[in-house]
């Protein structure tokens, strides 16, 4: 069960990847969003995959027997709520782009780039 | 009772006092003059309460505070150690510059975007990254500074924020999943997430290639939040399109978090230069990215002619010295650090503010367009030339200081390859030097490039703001010797995991999973 639960998580790490190495942004955004839940599988994964019993540790004894490590799923619960939250961010930051700029390839997005750029002739005024 | 509580508790203040007064902001945003007074009183009360712990941390030793009433590692704890404080007052300062300055950066448009809940909530960030002892707790940390960031930087909604901030966010992001990758690799690998337990876990263990693996993730993503050599791009292409109150803020915090956390990470979790290194061949590849920054942001730096992209190149070869602090994996190296990381957070800010200032009176930042502000503003032409010199290693300044016991730690340390990251630093320093001296003919003592355009008046408050920090880099520099001091004893616990309390003599053993 381990293994399959490796091979997603590494699927969805190579997909991200590619998608985050695209030029357009949205589907940067898609990739990066594809990238942290692939993290969260990892983390998941850390708690090992056990039974269904509930974690808790029996009278006397010291370990937690054969149930699953509680923490790594409230670490995957966190880390859901801010990779979220830094999605819906960016996916704001890629409207106000395409609202300003009418384009959402970042090859074409380089006002950044261009605001005290040294190669560019001239002193700019509007700073 | 209460007053353990209390002293426990006095570990949150530097957290609790801005989180708590940036939700007050976001209710009274309607009233920007309100709204603006809660910000300053709630950061001078913030500086006064890391002025305390730093006093208490001192004295009575590490102050612990957990969660819950769970005890370490079971719970998240914050740890107040000399290091922490310190770096709490120097954020703090930082803080307090900015928000003087701000009275006459930052108008009502602005508050009412967002700027007081915003700044407050990323130093709530910052001194929670400061204080925390739970790695996880510190990639919460981490995230809540990158969104508040983003929330400034577009403070304006200027299409070359928006655009800077794409490439900020997209970076930062990236750098925080391999960051997370990393911890949940090691919580698999040592069962805590508890810093000086993870320590100790990991202390007897053979390497693995678990732990390996995760030392190089996390090194990457807080390689990339540092700003340090392949990874920096994102910086001087975002930082200078924000206001500039709030690049100065960014300068002198968010890359020096992300230095403390590989102290913290490095030198506590996987032992380098301890004598209880887990994950072997760390120190030399610090060294290699040190000297490639060094080299690479100066060079960049001194093409630049806008004064914010040059200064933007700045932190990223200042953060280097930094690194290079930890690469001699040497107490005198992290002491060294520590020096380094106070002044160039004091110092970056102030140049930061300086720039502001110098855009005010000229009217912009462009460097071939500046020219003769000495004429109409000699006393702050002298207050930015005490920056500019403190960053390029100008004696008494103590950015002298730092440099020198950089390169000092790295002669003592006696590692392989020490003298080539010694010419590494001086050649930088000297270039920096070169491009201070530039910055500063350019701006302020050649003759005016446009005739008939007379300099503007500089609004107090910018000067005021400039002034704390360059007072501030001078006193450092003159008080020189419980400086050293201070950064030694922290240096020495953060190597030594001193950081139990008197009523905690052990971490003790934690429950085994598996």
């Amino acid at each position: 069960m381990s293994i399959v639960y490796a091979f997603v998580a590494a699927g969805l790490v190579g997909c991200g990847l590619y998608m985050v190495l695209s030029r357009h942004i949205v589907r940067m955004v898609l990739g990066l969003s594809l990238l942290t839940t692939a993290v969260n599988l990892v983390l998941f994964q850390a708690g090992r995959i056990r039974t269904a019993q509930p974690p808790l540790i029996v009278d006397g004894a010291e370990r937690l027997g054969e149930s699953a490590d509680p923490v790594p799923q409230a670490l995957v619960l966190t880390a859901i709520v801010i990779g979220f939250a830094l999605t819906v961010i960016l996916a704001a930051l890629a409207l106000r782009a395409w609202r300003g700029h009418g384009t959402l390839r970042s090859d074409e997005l380089h006002s950044a780039r261009d605001l005290g750029n040294p190669l560019a002739s001239g002193p700019d005024v509007d700073h | 009772m209460i007053t353990d509580t209390l002293v426990n508790g006095l570990a949150t203040w530097p957290v609790v006092i801005p989180l708590g007064a940036a939700a007050v902001t976001l209710l009274v945003r309607r009233w920007a003059a309100l709204q603006r007074g809660v910000m300053e009183a709630a950061v001078v009360a913030m500086v006064g309460s890391a002025a305390l712990l730093l006093v208490r941390t001192t004295s009575n030793g590490t102050i612990v505070m957990k969660f819950g009433g769970w005890d370490r590692p079971f719970g998240v704890t914050f740890v107040a150690d000399v290091l922490s404080a310190t770096l709490c007052v120097a954020a703090g300062i930082v803080a307090l510059a900015v928000a003087i300055f701000a009275r006459a950066d930052v108008r009502a448009r602005r508050r009412r975007a967002g700027f007081d809940p915003l700044f407050l909530g990323m130093l709530a960030a910052v001194n929670g990254a400061f204080l925390t002892g739970d790695l996880f707790n510190l990639y919460v940390w981490f995230e809540l500074m990158l969104v508040t960031a983003l929330g400034l930087v577009t403070l304006d909604r200027r299409r070359a924020q928006i655009d800077g901030a794409i490439r900020y966010a997209a970076m930062s992001m990236m750098g925080a999943t391999f960051m997370l990758v990393g911890i949940g690799l090691l919580y698999g690998e040592a069962g805590t997430l508890d810093l000086m337990h993870l320590s100790t876990t990991l202390a007897g263990r053979v390497p693995s290639v678990t732990s390996s693996v995760a030392a190089y993730l996390l090194l990457a993503g807080l390689v990339l939040k540092a700003g340090i050599f392949p990874l920096f791009f994102w910086l001087p292409a975002s930082y200078h399109t924000a206001p500039i109150s709030v690049a100065a803020a960014l300068a002198g915090l968010l890359t020096k978090v992300a230095f403390y956390a590989c102290l913290r990470v490095f030198v506590v979790v996987f032992g380098v230069g301890t004598g209880t290194a887990v994950v072997s061949g760390l120190p030399p590849l610090f060294a290699l990215l040190a000297a490639a920054t060094m080299l690479v942001s100066v060079l960049a730096a001194i093409a630049q002619v806008d004064v914010r992209r040059l200064l933007a190149f700045h932190i990223v070869g200042q953060v280097a010295y930094l690194m290079m602090g930890l690469a001699l994996a040497s107490e005198q190296g992290n002491a060294a650090a520590i020096f380094y990381t106070v002044h160039t957070m004091l110092v970056q800010t102030g140049l930061f503010l300086g720039a502001g200032a110098i855009a005010r009176a000229a009217g912009g930042y462009d460097l071939r367009a500046l020219g003769g502000l000495i004429r109409e503003h000699p006393r702050f032409s002298v207050l930015f030339a005490v920056l500019a010199l403190s960053i390029s290693g100008v004696p008494p300044l103590s950015g002298f200081w730092a440099k020198a016991l950089v390169i000092d730690a790295a002669f003592r340390s006696g590692t392989s390859g020490a003298g080539w990251l010694v010419a590494a630093a001086l050649v930088t320093g000297f270039l920096t030097l070169y491009s201070m001296s530039v910055l500063w003919t350019q701006a302020f003592w050649r003759p005016r490039t446009r005739e008939g355009h007379t300099a503007r008046q500089i609004p107090t408050a910018m000067v005021a703001g400039v002034a704390l920090l360059a007072a501030c880099t001078l006193g450092l520099g003159v008080a020189i010797e419980p400086a050293v001091r201070l950064s030694r004893v922290a240096a020495i616990q953060l190597r030594s995991g001193a950081t139990m309390p008197n009523g905690v003599t052990s971490v003790g053993t934690a429950r085994t999973l598996r």
